[in-house]
């Protein structure tokens, strides 16, 4: 028997490790990296220190042999939120793009400290990711410990696919926003179990809501990825009709 | 918000750039750039403040240490001054 190799874990990789790792070796361009100092202007005096990012990486790789943009949103640094910069770089990434995207979103969804400019920012996004769609795949990728949350998860619906792992769960509102709105009677924001029982990767895929389960595991995430390129846009669309059809079949009567 | 700068003359420049580490709770990014002359400069912002005394004791340590010149930039979100060693070690690992 052959010896079982290590797996690379995508949850305990960094996001420049993930782009790297998923891309084809050696690939990746980044745009705007750290040097650049591009950082959200608004925490310093809301007394938050700024990550020189602004917990965004993006820039240009191979995948497969074609030009494709890649995004990953960094969760450590304040929920992988989307402010006005990190948000202006996805979008501008992607309106760039030649043969398609992949977006790594591990993420909470819009900044709260940065309000209406994440909103603007993910309005944004929403639209580059909408006519990108049209010519080539978009493909994201939620595999991380944020999920994906918020604003950023109608992104995520956007796209031509979805992958997920077991660690990753996916949603329009976060479970605190659920308890909070919904009551604790609704929804235990500490019950984990519960959270990933209704918004895990494993469910997601069972309803439909993303179409590919993998492990944790980079080598497998780069197959699974290299994939959906291949298949291109099969997923059934987010449209109004879509979704006023599936409501129209799954209300209760 | 607290901001603090360590500056030390001579030593020998990195030769590189090197960005390790996040601003993520108990941990800390860490910029690191070959200088415009040859000094180390460390500049620190962290979340936490009053512990200036506790910065200083690390960054000359490192220094003292290390007799690098560096422009260093180092955004910090409440990280053990152990942690800060580690950072700091990992940049210049890359940055040489």
């Amino acid at each position: 028997m052959t010896p079982t190799a290590l797996r690379r874990s995508y949850v305990e990789s960094t996001p420049r490790e993930r782009i790297a790792a998923l891309a084809d070796p050696g690939s990746f361009r980044e745009i705007l990296d750290p040097f650049a100092r591009c950082s959200s202007p608004y925490l310093a005096e809301q007394g938050v220190v700024a990550q020189r990012d602004d917990g965004v990486v993006v820039g240009r790789a191979l995948l497969g042999g074609r030009d494709v943009a890649a995004v990953a949103v960094d969760g450590r640094f304040l929920g992988g939120s989307i402010g006005e910069i990190g948000g202006a770089k996805i979008a501008r990434v992607l309106e760039r793009a030649r043969d398609g995207a992949f977006l790594l979103l591990d993420t909470g969804g819009i900044r709260l400290q940065e309000a209406n400019l994440g909103l603007l920012a993910i309005a944004e996004i929403c639209d580059a990711i909408v006519a990108l769609r049209e010519r080539a795949p978009v493909v994201a990728v939620v595999a991380g410990r944020v999920g994906c949350y918020g604003g950023m998860s109608v992104a995520a619906a956007l796209c031509s696919q979805i992958i997920m792992s077991p660690v990753g769960r996916f949603g329009l509102n976060g479970p605190e926003v659920v308890e909070q709105e919904a009551g604790i009677e609704e929804l235990d924001a500490r019950d984990r179990p519960a959270i990933w029982q209704a918004t895990g990767g494993v469910r997601r895929v069972e309803q439909g809501h993303a179409d590919v389960l993998v492990e944790d595991d980079l080598d497998e995430l780069a197959r699974a990825l290299r994939d959906a390129f291949r298949a291109s846009p099969n997923r059934e669309r987010l449209s109004l009709e879509r979704l006023r059809n599936r409501f129209a079949q799954e209300a209760p009567r | 918000m607290q901001r603090i700068v360590v500056e030390r003359s001579g030593g020998v420049p990195v030769t590189k750039r090197a960005h390790v580490g996040a601003v993520a709770s108990g941990n800390l990014e860490v910029l690191c750039e070959p200088p415009a002359e040859a000094r180390a400069t460390i500049v620190v912002s962290t979340s936490v403040d009053g512990f200036e005394p506790v910065w200083r004791a690390t960054l000359e340590r490192f220094l003292e240490r290390y007799p690098i010149a560096a422009a260093i930039e180092i955004n910090d979100f409440g990280a053990t001054p152990a942690m800060v060693s580690l950072r700091l070690e990992q940049a210049l690992e890359l940055a040489r």
